[in-house]
């Protein structure tokens, strides 16, 4: 043991926090997590819940097998996370029926498949199985976080396109598009409403991100 | 017989795992790069779907679902243990998953070789799993309802994974923006193609 601390907010580990924000993003740069991502970004309020809920399971993923790196043998590792993680989605879950009863409803089977997500086995593979605790903490929710972000991104986009309207948890639908322009013969582009059109939004992004940093280019 | 055949026209193209709830993404967008391993990961799914679909099925309708226990004794008329649907599902998908590589191997080599690096990643394909949840909240009547929509899912991912890994294919020659290459032109491709299957929609049997 080296009695040398580091300390808990050393640069190392601010950066497991912010890099998954920007140029090590989970969705758009590792291409990790977006099979139950999409789906749920037709309105914001979803897309937030979902995101907060990947975030909470992945933080306490990452910590949980961290812990038990050292004795989770390595044939059976699959199992054993696949194990945690199902619980805690069964723990969002029960929390989710309980207090937000429509937004679970709205993400159906999308709160389950969190337990499928590969940001989750991804990163529980690549980082917490090597790693000390706190780090995996940090990595967990920064991980969640740029998943949330981008999430957050498309919904907003979609929603104002598609809708006119913002729904803000707690706050409720504001809408964005004026009235005037509606009697200007404005129409919503409900096409934005449609799965598919998710998939541009998020093309788009990766595009405009990696046009902005050229590191980023294979 | 009309019912299944809804079910399964509809599993396919209506409402397809990939272009309608973009599951099975990660590995989807890992491996379409050429047709072959595609098409053989394509059909490792739809295979490990037609046993863990009604394997889950029975799962819900003998234990899981609330009062599914009475065939045990009548007590156990209120209990409701769906709560823990997501790691029975998960724990069965798993084991599916380790037996029928352990089958294949033994019985069929040629096939082994083939799928053999694509069953353990299918484990934790949101496919697999989006098909037994699904399957759980859409109800299905029966066995036989529930095996043809594992089936039907199956086909509709093999077929988009089949089309995408194609046109990857031929983009490999085409000038893109080099900031486009490689994810964000495998988002639009899959977009589009996403649209195209929308034209499947209004088709009611």
């Amino acid at each position: 043991m080296s009695t040398e601390k580091e300390p808990l907010f050393s640069k190392k580990n601010i950066r497991l926090l912010t890099g998954p924000l920007g140029a090590d993003n989970p969705i758009t740069v590792q291409s990790l997590g977006i099979c139950s991502a999409l789906a749920v970004t037709v309105k914001v309020e979803p897309a937030i819940v979902m995101s907060l809920s990947v975030t909470i399971v992945l933080a306490f993923a990452n910590v949980i097998i961290s812990l038990l790196r050292k004795t989770i043998p390595d044939r059976i590792r699959i199992i054993v996370q696949l194990i945690v993680i199902a619980a805690l989605v069964i723990i969002v879950d029960q929390i989710l029926k309980a207090y937000a009863y429509d937004i679970s409803k709205q993400l159906s089977v999308f709160v389950g498949l969190i337990i499928t997500n590969c940001i989750l086995m991804g990163r529980l593979e690549a980082f917490a199985l090597g790693n000390k605790p706190w780090p995996s903490l940090l990595d967990g929710i920064g991980n969640g976080l740029g998943y949330g972000i981008i999430l957050v991104l498309v919904s907003v986009v979609r929603e104002i396109l598609g809708s006119g309207t913002l729904t803000i948890p707690g706050i409720g639908e504001i809408p964005v598009i004026p009235q005037g322009a509606y009697d200007f013969g404005y129409v919503n582009n409900g096409l934005m409403l449609l799965s598919p059109m998710a998939l541009f939004v998020v093309g788009i992004i990766i595009w405009i991100q990696r046009s902005r940093n050229k590191e980023l280019i294979k | 017989m009309e019912q299944l055949l809804d079910i399964f026209v509809r599993s396919i193209f209506i409402d397809n795992m990939v272009f309608a709830y973009f599951l099975g993404m990660c590995s989807y967008l890992a491996v379409s790069k050429n047709v072959s391993t595609a098409a053989g990961l394509g059909i490792a799914v739809t295979f490990v779907l037609v046993i863990t679909v009604p394997v889950n099925y029975l799962l819900n309708e003998f234990v899981l679902k609330e009062g599914a226990l009475v065939w045990l004794s009548a007590g156990f008329k209120e209990l409701d243990l769906s709560f823990l649907s997501f790691i029975m599902f998960i724990a069965v998908i798993a084991s599916i998953v380790q037996l029928v590589e352990m089958i294949v191997e033994k019985y069929s080599p040629t096939l082994y070789s083939s799928l053999g690096i694509f069953l353990p990643l299918i484990a934790v394909n949101c496919a697999i799993l989006g098909g037994s949840l699904f399957m759980q909240e859409r109800e299905y009547q029966n066995l036989a309802e529930a095996t043809v929509f594992g089936f039907g899912s199956g086909i509709g991912w093999l077929l988009a994974i089949v089309g995408i890994a194609a046109i990857n294919e031929k983009i490999k020659y085409s000038h893109i923006p080099p900031a486009l290459r490689g994810l964000g032109i495998a988002f639009l491709v899959t977009g589009l193609m996403g649209i195209a299957f929308m034209s499947f929609m209004g088709i009611k049997l």
